[in-house]
């Protein structure tokens, strides 16, 4: 079967200042703001149940089911946030969107804070992005100036305020409890659920978390109808996606596509793994999602079919690395990020994630003892399945898939230094002349 | 998502300077960032943002007037400041440079950008030039992937970094020579975008490209095998490519 | 506690097999403590907010209720039951077991190993779970987290990073319990621990729970810190004498000497917290002026005396007296004590004389406590602060002056929606923990305020104890509870005010609210005690300092007070100077500075007896160490000194006077009515001229909190306060200090100008360190005048 892509999000990123409305709206923006305007809020809350939408964040809960879980017998205002704060390692596909198409998501948030009934929504956006915040900001202005945001919008006797909030620096904020404490000017801790923000949410209101990709596929699905969504992608993973491919391939870069085209195919219209070289290992969905190997090219990239295989399909972005590239190096890497994203808040992601951390620099220093790997899982073990929030598990994940598929590159470790077994310089995209590059 | 640090030092806030430049202008424009909200401590990242535009970083002033405007205690005020680590409590360079090293942009060249640039610069991740021109932290994914080894400059994308344009990017910034992030605007200063950070519209949106090649390459190759996503995609596909 | 659940609320789970009952919605953890099986934890405590932070009392969860399982363990201190559920802990799972384990061993890779020096070793959770369910050996071969040791949280408090395994009990007793979040977490991951702001310690009236409540040797205490093991201790269950409260608490001494005091667990009334006062302040008898030996006083030296001695110089002074005597008690005794000097004024000086109001009073408060607080028996409680609807504060403020009634107010505010209003003359930091609405309140304007407040009979009216100064006041409350059948309730200050008031420790009132106008009440007590009692008007307080300062007070019996206590100090001096002074004291003081005897007394931590909160109920006070030195009990040596006047009260001990109270019914017959008292007009100022409102702040020069520096040094700093707009008006708006005079002298304090000030007022903590309003002789509701002490117009 050939795959094909689908661009839709992606579909006007590179058209000349596509970030404006003016430009947004020639090539049909907002028009379906104008059919979801005619609907009644429940009826756009089906439509988007029924397209089974499922949400782009890592979990992929259906987006319509979320919405219907607002209480709308609450007299509390309901919320609606966006969550842009894009940080699991691999996934780049939001912080484009916000930068080349802003009018998209904001489109989206509309009909998406008219199906629930929320007067006020955020897009909070991670930090360490400006450029794209700027996008936002300037495309919220245009649409207040444009009667699309603020009071009865389009004449239709909807309200809505959008407010662009800029996080400040912790990936945990990603989790949606995290980000809403975050939101409310709090340490980005994650919240005891239940309640769960469906009903005690930011400011403990009715609270609808979305991914920006979710939020930003809303428009197209109103506008060209839930069964042109539905007919597309897999049985339970329905419609497009966008695919991140990075690392040792020729064209990384953002891959749209409808479910069930394969990471051989992925690969392939990503050019393949650079000159002279094979493929080692890759993460499905990011960091976070245990790697698979060249043994697992021909899986079909959905929900179903990845968590068949131990993993998850996460949030489709694919880390690539070639033969040159030493797992444990590449496993003490991640494995450094979670700790120093852990927010702190509970036992074994705190204390898990710094003793991982040791274990793995031994192992990368050569300075490794007999039976060194098999103390690694044991540790792994002792922190998997207690944690307040799935932080660790991320690290734990990266840790158990990268022994299960090389073991025996993580017992060179006892002997030799990472280093010397995969010089690190030849890993790199450009040619490093002076040898000694470690961390 | 930026920011390692050792783990011997104390918390909290650097209390040994207490040198701030917030005036009367600085707590109105602060005071106004409250009103954004429907409820007022959530203005405090915005806040606190402003306050490192203002201050370079952190300063004990800053806290105190963000906990008398939000009627929190100050303490309150540094534990969110210290939990995030765009928050500087030392004073930045004019230009904070971060170079990504998680995993995927160290294996691809970032650990060498990082060399590059502490040699370059002669100080290490968390500290500042003398002349207070840079400072330097490894950062966390950076969301570019596509685009490694990154480096960021003042929070702009340096997409596909090597070692000599790195040294070429900082001589310029050195030199004062007009500078334009791959996909962003112009660079002026950390403290510039800190203060479109806090949710200050600096007017440059419509700086840069509208995405960078990576972010276009599926884009192109639907183009070029004719594959389109939506149903009315045939009739526009021709401006597209 | 006591309140009952319908059935229909009541879910059954199994616990390790165990079947028990559990209102639905019961976390986890707390129904198998129901069920008997202890799981242990770290971060859960049953009174804050659950966490699930530690993840120590992980269990597993066979049957959801649902007929499902969960795959893996969950914590029990987040899982709340429901019908049919089934849960294994570590006792019977294997599962639950491994998993707390895992978690125990995770918590102690960074724990430091210095138990042996550490001041929880010995009665620490994290030790103990160790010992039970820790590895032998370590498999932690890496470097640990280190940090420089102790930091100081404030003067009482001191923070060992490397121990702590953030818990965060005392953060969130800090934000959810006290309402004071000076503490924080900090930094974030492994870095991650409890700061403050330096500039702003944490200085909360409740600091010391956190050191309780924290479940390693994390938060230390610098008072208590290496001063004893706690398997050196010996532990007895006490009531606190710094507040009428009623806090149960835990006294631990060893040799002879109190070590240190936590909270006792007495859910009726301090749940499990005590303030620091209560905590910290008991050291006062420890410095030079101890008064261990009877002492006469020969021109101004004191020398040592024998006790017959002594006794036989009172007892000559007595009878030379007549009745031209008097006893001043003090709201510091225990309702025994209270009772012997009240039964030896009645039956052995014959004299109605005797008042335990060595405080700012009036006759129209005598008269409200006889009507309206005596012989109570359906008091309002704690419980019944939380369910009430509304609360409103008169002349009280309850974190100053009944810290528990604080916590409960704010418990209540918190989970039952309780709405508090308080008439001041600002919002105090108080008022603002517990969301009060502010009815500003000059203190004339109080008579006005209480009418026109709105209340029904959900509402509770609680009335302070300054109240007394405001004419009118306690009389417009009587009548509002009248007109809005509103309740009502009044809470003193000092721990023994309630029992004194039991005993009888006031002119008009005889034990058991016997009132001496009402001469069956008199036969009733004549009766039980077998003597005939004084039918002639005895003096209270104010008169009995009037007539000693006149030379008409022959002899003036005094135990525990203060000159400074009362409204005017020069009045009190003015009296005993003019009288034979027999004094009852444990440290030389500036009443003991003009007896001409003293007798020196047990301390209470060397007694027993029992103290009556505000609520009426008893609190029991344990001897907790041995007498050490030759001081007796009050009880005792007025016993002796009745025998040595020809007389018998029947009684020599704590115990005994408690049976003789006991006897003693609580009279059931008319009160008085007491005439209404009206208020006075609201003055007209001049220029210059502010009216003082005031109170007394928790922590000041209290010489109870002699010897407790650190917990001293956590007081509120000393300050006046003024509106802008008097500020302006007054010439005060550039002014850092004020001057306040009276015609008996001036006092400057720093000012601070308040924006939620009423106009016209200035407020001046009563008795700040140096400061003490009494000492010019002003108190809530006088006119002063102020300026700036910088000011030229000052000078003169």
């Amino acid at each position: 079967m050939t795959a094909t892509l689908a661009p839709v999000l992606t579909r006007n990123w590179g058209t000349d200042r596509s970030w404006t409305l003016e430009e947004y709206k020639a090539q049909g923006g907002y028009e379906a703001l104008s059919k979801a305007f005619a609907m009644k809020p429940e009826e756009v809350i089906s439509e988007v149940k029924d397209s089974g939408l499922r949400g782009r964040g890592g979990a992929g809960f259906p987006t319509g089911m979320k919405w219907s879980f607002v209480p709308q017998d609450n007299p509390k205002p309901k919320y609606l946030v966006v969550n842009g704060d894009e940080s699991e390692p691999g996934t780049c596909k939001d912080i484009p969107l916000l930068m080349a198409s802003p009018h998209t998501l904001i489109e989206g948030v509309i009909i998406s804070a008219y199906a629930i009934n929320a007067h006020t929504a955020f897009i909070y956006v991670r930090g360490e992005v400006v450029h794209p915040i700027r996008r936002m900001q300037r495309a919220i202005e245009e649409a207040y100036e444009a009667g699309l945001l603020g009071k009865n919008i389009l004449g239709s006797g909807f309200d809505l305020d959008v407010i662009v909030h800029a996080g400040a620096g912790a990936y945990i904020c990603g989790e949606e409890t995290a980000l809403l404490n975050s939101l409310e000017g709090l340490r980005g801790q994650p919240r005891l659920r239940p309640p769960f923000p469906a009903v005690a949410g930011l400011y403990q209101s009715p609270t609808v978390v979305n991914n920006v990709e979710s939020i930003a596929s809303v428009p197209s699905i109103i506008k060209y109808g839930k069964d042109w969504f539905a007919g597309m992608g897999t049985e339970k993973s329905q419609g497009f996606t966008i695919y991140s491919l990075s690392g040792h391939v020729r064209r990384p870069g953002q891959y749209e596509a409808p479910f069930g085209i394969t990471m051989r195919q992925l690969l392939t219209m990503a050019g393949g793994i650079r000159t002279g070289h094979e493929l080692k290992f890759f993460t499905p969905g990011g960091s976070s999602t245990p790697i698979l190997t060249a043994d697992h090219l021909d899986t079909v990239m959905d929900f179903e079919s990845l968590a068949g295989l131990g993993t998850m399909l996460g949030t489709k972005a694919m880390q690539v690395f070639d033969d040159t590239t030493s797992v444990i190096r590449t496993t003490l890497r991640w494995v450094e990020f979670y700790k120093h994203e852990s927010c702190g808040k509970c036992t074994p992601c705190r204390e898990g994630t710094w003793w991982l951390v040791q274990l793995l620099t031994k192992l990368e220093a050569g300075q490794g003892e007999e039976g060194d790997v098999d103390k690694l899982l044991n540790v792994a073990d002792t922190i998997t399945g207690k944690s307040f929030c799935p932080l660790v598990e991320g690290a734990v994940a990266c840790v158990t898939s990268a022994v299960k598929y090389f073991r025996e590159e993580f017992e060179i470790g006892y002997t030799t230094p990472a280093w010397e077994h995969l010089p690190y310089e030849k890993s790199a995209l450009f040619t490093i002349a002076d040898k000694e590059v470690r961390s | 998502m930026s920011g390692h640090d050792d783990y011997t030092h104390t918390g909290s806030v650097d209390m040994t300077d207490n040198s701030t430049r917030i005036d009367q202008e600085a707590i109105d424009q602060l005071t106004a960032l409250v009103g954004k909200y429907p409820q007022k401590r959530s203005a405090l990242l915005p806040m606190l943002h402003y306050v490192q535009a203002i201050d370079g970083r952190v300063s004990p002033r800053g806290i105190e007037v963000c906990a008398e405007i939000l009627d929190i205690t100050p303490a309150q005020v540094a534990g969110v400041a210290t939990f995030y680590t765009m928050y500087k409590r030392r004073p930045a360079g004019k230009h904070h440079i971060g170079v990504c090293t998680t995993a995927l942009c160290a294996v691809m060249g970032g650990d060498a950008l990082l060399e590059t640039v502490e040699r370059k610069l002669g100080i290490t991740t968390e500290q500042t030039t003398e002349d207070g021109m840079f400072s330097l932290e490894k950062v966390e994914c950076n969301a570019a992937c596509d685009f490694a080894p990154v480096m960021m400059v003042n929070w702009e994308f340096m997409d596909n970094m090597t070692p000599e344009k790195a040294e070429q990017l900082l001589d310029d910034l050195a030199e004062g020579r007009e500078v334009h992030s791959t996909r962003g605007p112009q660079i002026t200063s950390w403290a510039d975008s800190e203060k479109v950070l806090a949710g200050i519209n600096d007017g440059k949106a419509d700086e840069g490209p509208s995405a960078g090649t990576p972010s276009l390459e599926g884009v192109r190759l639907a183009a070029e095998k004719g594959w389109t996503g939506t149903p009315d995609a045939e009739s526009q596909k021709g401006g597209d490519s | 506690m006591t309140e009952t659940v319908p059935m229909a609320e009541m879910v059954t789970v199994t616990i390790d097999g165990t079947m028990v009952q559990v209102p639905k919605g019961t976390l986890a953890i707390r129904a198998a403590e129901a069920a008997g099986i202890a799981i242990p934890r770290f971060c859960d405590h049953p009174l804050l907010d659950p966490a699930g932070a530690c993840r120590q009392c992980m269990i597993e969860i066979v049957d959801f209720g649902n007929g499902r399982g969960f795959p893996r363990p969950q914590p029990a201190c987040t899982t709340e039951t429901a019908e049919g559920m089934v849960l294994n802990t570590q006792e019977t799972s294997n599962a639950a077991a491994k998993a707390q384990a895992d978690i125990l061993e995770l918590l102690l890779i960074n724990h430091p190993l210095d138990c042996p020096v550490c001041d929880k070793g010995g009665e620490c959770p994290l030790q103990n779970q160790a010992m039970a369910q820790g590895r032998c050996e370590t498999r932690f071969e890496g470097t640990k987290r280190h940090f420089p040791k102790p930091i100081p949280l404030s003067e009482l408090l001191l923070l060992d990073r490397e121990r702590c395994v953030m818990c965060t009990r005392c953060t969130r007793f800090a934000d959810q319990i006290s309402g004071d979040p000076m503490i924080s977490l900090v930094e974030r991951g492994a870095k991650q621990q409890v700061g403050i702001y330096p500039e702003e310690p944490y200085d909360s009236y409740f600091s010391g729970n956190a050191v309780q409540i924290c479940p390693v040797g994390a938060l230390t205490s610098s008072d208590y810190r290496f001063s004893a093991r706690p398997f050196d201790l010996v532990s007895t269950v006490s009531t606190c004498e710094n507040c009428a409260a009623g806090c149960e608490i835990r006294v631990d001494a060893r040799r002879g000497e109190v070590k240190r005091r936590n909270a006792g667990e007495n859910p009726e009334v301090n749940e499990e917290w005590t303030c620091d006062r209560g905590r910290f302040g008991f050291v006062s008898n420890r410095g030079e002026d101890r008064i261990t030996k009877p002492m006469i006083r020969k021109g101004k030296k004191w020398e040592p005396i024998s006790w017959p001695e002594a006794l036989s110089i009172a007892v000559k002074a007595l009878r030379k007296a007549n009745d031209r005597v008097g006893v001043l008690t003090s709201g510091r005794l225990t309702l025994e004590t209270a009772y012997t000097y009240s039964k030896f004024a009645r039956t052995v000086l014959k004299t109605n004389s005797i008042d335990f109001r060595a405080r700012p009073s009036s006759s129209e408060e005598a008269d409200f406590l006889a009507t309206q607080v005596a012989g109570r028996k359906d008091s309002i409680t704690y419980a019944d602060l939380e369910k009430a609807k509304k609360v409103i504060l008169v002349a009280f403020e309850p974190e100053d002056e009944s810290p528990m009634v604080f916590l409960r107010l704010r418990k209540a505010v918190r989970k039952k929606g309780l709405q508090v209003e308080t008439l001041a003359p600002f919002m105090s930091r108080g008022s603002q923990k517990l969301g009060a609405t502010l009815t500003l309140t000059a203190p004339s304007e109080l008579p006005k305020a209480i009418e026109a407040s709105e209340a029904d009979a959900d509402t509770i009216i609680l009335v302070g104890e300054v109240l007394a100064q405001i004419p009118g006041g306690l009389t417009a409350v009587v009548d509002k509870v009248e007109a809005s059948s509103a309740k009502m309730v009044w809470i003193p200050r000092r721990a023994g005010e309630i029992g004194a008031i039991e005993a009888g420790c006031l002119p008009g009132l005889l034990p058991g609210g016997h009132p001496v106008s009402d001469t069956t009440a008199v036969k009733d007590l004549e009766a039980l005690w077998g003597t005939e009692l004084p039918t002639t008007q005895g003096l209270d307080a104010s008169e009995l300092l009037k007539k000693a300062a006149q030379g008409d007070l022959k002899v003036l019996i005094t135990a525990g007070i203060e000159a400074g206590d009362f409204r005017d100090s020069q009045e009190v001096i003015d009296a005993l100077e003019n009288t034979f002074v027999i004094s009852f004291e444990s440290r030389m003081s500036d009443v003991t500075k003009y007896a001409k005897v003293v007798f020196p007394v047990a301390l209470l931590e060397e007694t027993e007896g029992t103290f009556l909160n505000w609520e009426y109920r008893a609190g029991i006070v344990r001897q907790a160490i041995n007498q050490q030195r030759t001081p007796l009990t009050e009880i005792r040596i007025l016993a002796a000194l009745a025998e040595a006047l020809g007389s018998n009260l029947g009684f020599r001990t704590p115990m005994g006077a408690a049976d003789s109270l006991a006897e003693i019914p609580i009279w059931g017959g008319a009160k008085p009515t007491p005439d209404k008292v009206k208020a006075t007009e609201v003055p007209t100022l001049d220029k210059g001229q502010l009216v003082v409102s005031t109170w007394r702040e928790l922590l000041d020069d209290s010489r109870c909190l002699d010897g407790a520096d650190s917990l001293r040094a956590t007081s509120r700093p000393i300050a006046a306060k003024v509106s802008v707009g008097t500020a302006k008006d007054a010439g005060l708006e550039d002014a850092t200090t004020v001057r306040i005079a009276s015609e008996k002298g001036s006092l400057i304090l720093p000012l601070v100008l308040d924006p939620t000030m009423v106009d016209g007022v200035i407020w001046v903590p009563t008795r700040a360190k140096g400061h003490a309003l009494s000492s010019i002789g002003v108190g809530l509701g006088s006119t002063v005048a102020v300026d700036s002490p910088d000011s030229k117009e000052g000078e003169k």
